[in-house]
């Protein structure tokens, strides 16, 4: 019985989000290379050592069990984290970066993770969506922050371009469709004009009732960069759409996504729409791209064609692979860790994509399921027992 | 007997050179327990493929009820009411028995966005009802089984493995349900278990009309009420068991000519 109650505990679970919060400071914080080192080997120690004495399993069984209130405390240690680094752009920047990347890698962990779709033009739908927030802050037509929503859109528009041949192809030849997808983008905003060509175009700030993003937070005695406005606006819309994913796992669509991507002949005999489930999936994820890139767009200021290259949809599809395929919460720790790792440390700066390499190679070998494997389904993860 | 449920003629099926199906003519009546049997690669499976939609005939009608299907999709079948098994099982290994059972009442669940995203005590309401009729069902078939439903399939040997895939295939209530071999892989006493489970499902969906391709003679003599014999893809007998095992023609095809 106590054994019971102690495992729905939230205690282990905060403690956890506490201890994540201050390391992620203190890593964040870290300017010499060997204190950096000393935090990473103590990480690995920690996680080894939780994992040892049965740590890990309970905080996994109490963060299963009191989810609603650990993704509010990821949120507040997100926001004490920026708030400790209010007038550093740099840091706001890497970690903003990071929560757009996370976005970008929901969408993928829903064509990927559940229906399947192998997308390797992860960035181009990233890319379309910086650029639609480009060309709507030029022409001024339309009020900024429709250019979330509108990005998205635009991604999910040009993304059907790609549905037939998604849908008629399987597997290696899926994947080389959506590569040839990615070059294509690339090369047709390097010859368009309108759109700057290769030298890319600026993006305007975004603005909200008359205040612009751009300018520095003031309040009082408290002022903070730039960057913590669109810090929080990243962390929004990456706690909306977590929540939106998250149900639609625990979802009779989810269940419909996993059954095509598993076994197509069973699910047609059992009624189910291939085609229109790999659509819905394709376009959502899409969308997530899309929405993440307009906030981007903002956020960078100044995009180029370079910026969406196959090797940025690469590191997408690693964050997916690294993290846990189907895992939303190992697609967030593999974002930040393939955003921050590479900064925090200039040496591997120049070498990052063998890095990765070598990392996506380990992981598929030691631990194909990734860092955080997904677990089974639970509709309603607060209802406890269901019998 | 009025009009039969399921009326194939003259089903013709060819893979290039190979005429798996040659003009077979194939009836079943609706509440009928039909055995289909015939040596490996006399086209049993095929014409199970045909009927469900995953191929289609070259010739011939199939109609179903009042519908041709034909030429319908698999999705359009079974929303009609037929639901198979498969011969080497064909389950999700990684999702739970209660997600395996689901997908086979996928037309009987609310697939709309707002439903599954936004209304969620609505979506935890049908959930519920689903869970509750998912173990019920499971429940007639093995009460040790129905304790296992949040388990991965994976883990779960043969027998409970096919006792999920029927249970899949049973969860819509169709009118229809075509066994495809459910004894494969399974000792003589588990095949006499699972059906003795099937038989009970059946008095309680009063009703249910069952085809079943078996290869253990003992199954068919016992739960089938007539038999169909295919060979090289021709139908060459049909009757009850004890007439058919009667037949020249069929001692002929499995045992060779004497």
């Amino acid at each position: 019985m106590t054994a019971i109650t102690d495992r729905r505990s939230p205690g282990p679970a905060v403690v956890f989000a506490a201890a994540a919060t201050v390391y992620g400071i203190l890593f964040l914080g870290a300017e010499k290379e060997r204190a950096l080192a000393a935090l990473i080997v103590g990480a690995a120690l920690a996680v080894w050592l939780a994992a040892r004495f049965g740590l890990a399993e309970a905080v996994r069984a109490s963060i299963g069990a009191n989810e609603t209130a650990f993704q509010a405390a990821a949120v507040a240690g997100v926001l004490i984290a920026a708030l400790w680094f209010h007038d550093e752009h740099f840091v706001l920047l890497m970690m903003t970066t990071s929560l757009l990347l996370m976005v970008a890698a929901l969408g993928l962990t829903v064509q990927f993770g559940y229906a399947g779709i192998v997308n390797f033009a992860g960035s181009a739908f990233v890319g379309i969506g910086c650029y639609t927030a480009a060309v709507v802050t030029k022409s001024a037509v339309l009020p900024s922050v429709f250019t979330l929503p509108l990005g998205g859109i635009m991604a999910a528009l040009v993304g059907s371009i790609l549905i037939l041949p998604v849908l008629r192809t399987r597997g290696h030849y899926a994947a080389l469709v959506t590569i040839a997808f990615g070059i294509l983008f690339k090369t047709f905003i390097e010859v368009n004009d309108a759109l700057g060509g290769p030298q890319g175009m600026s993006v305007g700030p975004l603005r909200l009732a008359g205040w612009s993003f751009n300018d520095p937070i003031r309040l009082g005695s408290f002022e903070a960069s730039f960057y913590l406005a669109y810090l929080v606006v990243a962390l929004a819309l990456l706690a909306l759409m977590f929540v939106l994913v998250r149900r639609l796992e625990r979802s009779w669509i989810g269940l419909a996504m996993d059954a095509i991507r598993l076994d197509e002949i069973a699910s047609a005999c059992y009624g189910l729409d291939i085609a229109r489930w790999k659509i819905v999936a394709f376009t959502l994820g899409n969308f997530l791209a899309g929405t993440a890139g307009a906030l981007y767009g903002h956020v960078l200021g100044f995009i180029a064609p370079n910026n969406f290259t196959f090797g940025d949809s690469l590191i997408l599809v690693s964050i997916v692979l690294l993290g846990g395929v189907g895992n939303p919460w190992g697609v967030a720790v593999a974002a930040a860790f393939v955003v921050i790792l590479p900064e925090k440390f200039q040496i591997i700066q120049e070498y990052r994509f063998v890095l990765y390499a070598v990392l996506v190679i380990l992981i598929l070998l030691f631990r194909p399921e990734g860092l955080l494997p997904r677990r089974l389904r639970a509709y309603l993860p607060n209802a406890g027992s269901l019998r | 007997m009025s009009a039969p449920l399921l009326r194939c003629a003259g089903l013709t099926c060819r893979f290039g050179g190979v005429v798996a199906l040659d003009r077979v003519d194939f009836d079943v009546g609706e509440g009928e327990i039909v055995g289909l049997i015939g040596p490996n690669g006399s086209g049993k499976t095929t014409l199970f493929n045909v009927v469900t939609g995953i191929y289609r005939a070259d010739a011939g009608t199939v109609a179903f009820g009042d519908m041709d299907i034909a030429r319908a999709s698999a999705q359009a079948i079974c929303r009609a009411g037929i639901t198979r098994t498969f011969q080497r099982s064909r389950m999700c290994l990684p999702l739970s028995v209660f997600d395996n059972i689901m997908i086979g009442n996928h037309k009987c669940l609310n697939h709309g966005f707002a439903f599954n995203l936004l209304r969620r005590s609505a979506f935890a309401a049908e959930f519920r009802d689903n869970y509750r009729e998912a173990r019920e069902l499971l429940q007639v078939f093995s009460p040790r089984l129905a304790e296992r439903i949040e388990e991965p399939v994976a883990g779960l040997p043969m027998i409970d493995r096919r006792r999920i895939e029927i249970c899949r295939a049973l969860i819509s209530r169709p009118r229809m349900i075509l066994l495809d071999e459910p004894s494969a892989g399974m000792t003589h006493e588990e095949t006499r278990e699972l059906m003795d489970d099937i038989l009970l499902v059946r008095e309680r969906m009063a009703g249910l009309t069952i085809v079943i391709i078996e290869h253990e003679m003992g199954v068919i003599e016992r739960i089938t009420d007539r038999c169909a014999v295919l060979n090289y893809g021709r139908k060459i007998s049909e009757g009850t068991f004890a007439a058919i095992a009667r037949d020249s023609a069929v001692q002929e095809a499995y045992l060779g000519v004497a």
